[in-house]
């Protein structure tokens, strides 16, 4: 099985090569599109700020190959974002796949969320043999309000979607390759997802 | 919900691990990379690695030690000491750091924070703070607590929130390696000026400790280094007990 990890300078993508290799697979960092196009899977992170990595996918023409992927796609934390019609932070525009706007934190809590929160209301083979309430390690400050592709939710002042999932595109906001275990199994679970592809 | 989290914290010199006991006195205290998976499978939320080597070659084994601990453990982990440019943080965020911690190059170029956050983003910039009260007042110190600046912990605090950090390390110089319990007053006032995470760092002695530090001090996530290396307090005991006490925590 060929993983690939989207290199498009955006964050550290080393922990998620180190995440794959602790199972015993080996993920490849690329920013090519032929490269891209022919993975098994795929993995799109992102940590950092939307507009600037958003112009970074443009410059490289990857914004329009993304959505057109079918093979298991997992963006994780600003790549989920990323994933959403749009972003609150640099007023982004997104690729549209998950039809969701994303919104800052507001109100009386601390801002970044940083840390292990629990993951609830669990759909899709993403979270297969994963118990409820588990707790994921996030950071950000931007969210994923509840929406009908909401495949995990969590509480920080509100109620948000931790996870989304539409066909082959599937999003977390947490970060599994930093959450211990629980975190492995689900990246596990990614890479046995059935698929056409 | 959010669980405040237990960090433990490794001073490191030349690429070994130990232990300082008030910031003198330093010992051997083992191999980092395996106290970090120690951790990392005991119950421990993050690890922070705080470099106190001097030596020219420090950066490269820093470097090198951050390589192999991202490839080892599965859980979030926080390097400082030292750091004073935008290479030195770039370096360890490639090698699999989470996030950096700065101390002293902040305080001297506050302009470090910001350029950091604009680059890396909040989310891996800490600020660390060592203060003592002189005088009824925190004042902050640098270089491990030895030098007194003229700067208040509080008006640094927001300074540093304004400027882009994305979390607070406080140390109480006044509390650390007493094992009294943490400055829950000082870290009261500050969670009040601040609306980024807190860290509290400083006087864990026992389990209650803890306790009070979440209820009391109002912290996001406490860090302590000997009473988890000499095997004081288990980390997984420490949390059952916070839990007992209706403190969420991951367990």
């Amino acid at each position: 099985m060929k993983i690939v990890i989207i290199d498009y300078g955006a964050g550290n993508i080393q922990s998620i090569k180190f995440a794959f290799k602790r199972m015993g697979v080996e993920a490849i960092l690329s920013d090519s599109k032929e490269e891209i196009r022919q993975a098994d899977r795929i993995i799109f992170p992102g940590v950092g700020e939307a507009s600037y990595a958003m112009q970074k996918l443009k410059k490289s023409g990857l914004d329009t190959v993304i959505p057109t992927l079918s093979q298991p796609v997992l963006g994780i934390c600003l790549g989920m974002q990323l994933l959403c019609n749009s972003s609150k932070e640099g007023n982004t525009q997104g690729m549209g796949i998950f039809n969701v706007d994303v919104k800052k934190f507001e109100g009386n809590i601390k801002v970044p969320q940083i840390g292990w929160n629990n993951i609830s209301n669990l759909k899709s083979q993403l979270f297969e043999g994963i118990p409820e309430n588990e707790f994921m390690y996030s950071v950000h400050s931007f969210y994923a309000p509840l929406c009908a592709e909401a495949i995990a939710t969590s509480e920080y002042g509100i109620q948000y979607a931790s996870a989304l999932q539409k066909n082959n595109f599937y999003g977390v906001q947490f970060h599994p390759e930093k959450s211990s275990k629980v975190g492995a199994q689900i990246l596990s679970n990614f890479l046995n997802i059935n698929s056409k592809k | 919900m959010l669980a405040k989290r237990i960090i433990t914290c490794l001073d490191i010199k030349d690429g070994r691990a130990v232990k300082g006991i008030n910031f003198l006195n330093l010992r051997d205290a083992g191999n980092p990379v395996e106290m970090a998976k120690f951790y990392s499978e005991n119950g421990a939320d993050e690890l922070v690695f705080l470099d106190i080597s001097a030596t020219e070659e420090r950066r490269k084994t820093l470097a090198d030690l951050v390589l192999k601990v991202a490839e080892t453990i599965s859980i979030p982990f926080t390097v400082g000491g030292g750091i004073s440019s935008v290479e030195d943080v770039e370096i360890l965020l490639k090698n699999g750091a989470d996030k950096v911690s700065l101390n002293t190059s902040a305080v001297k170029n506050p302009k470090l924070i910001t350029e950091l956050a604009a680059k890396f983003g909040s989310q891996c910039i800490v600020v660390a703070i060592d203060a003592k009260q002189l005088h009824d007042e925190w004042i902050v110190h640098l270089l491990g607590g030895k030098v007194a600046t003229k700067i208040n912990l509080f008006h640094w605090a927001r300074e540093v929130e304004n400027r882009g950090a994305g979390e607070i390390l406080f140390t109480s110089m006044d509390h650390d390696g007493t094992k009294n319990g943490f400055a829950n007053i000082a870290l009261t006032k500050l969670s009040e000026e601040v609306k980024i995470p807190l860290i509290a760092s400083g006087g864990a002695g026992n389990i209650n400790h803890f306790v009070d530090v979440f209820d009391e001090g109002k912290a996001d996530a406490a860090l302590a280094a000997s009473v988890f290396h000499y095997k004081e307090i288990s980390i997984l005991e420490l949390k059952s007990e916070l839990k007992r006490n209706q403190i969420p925590v991951r367990l």
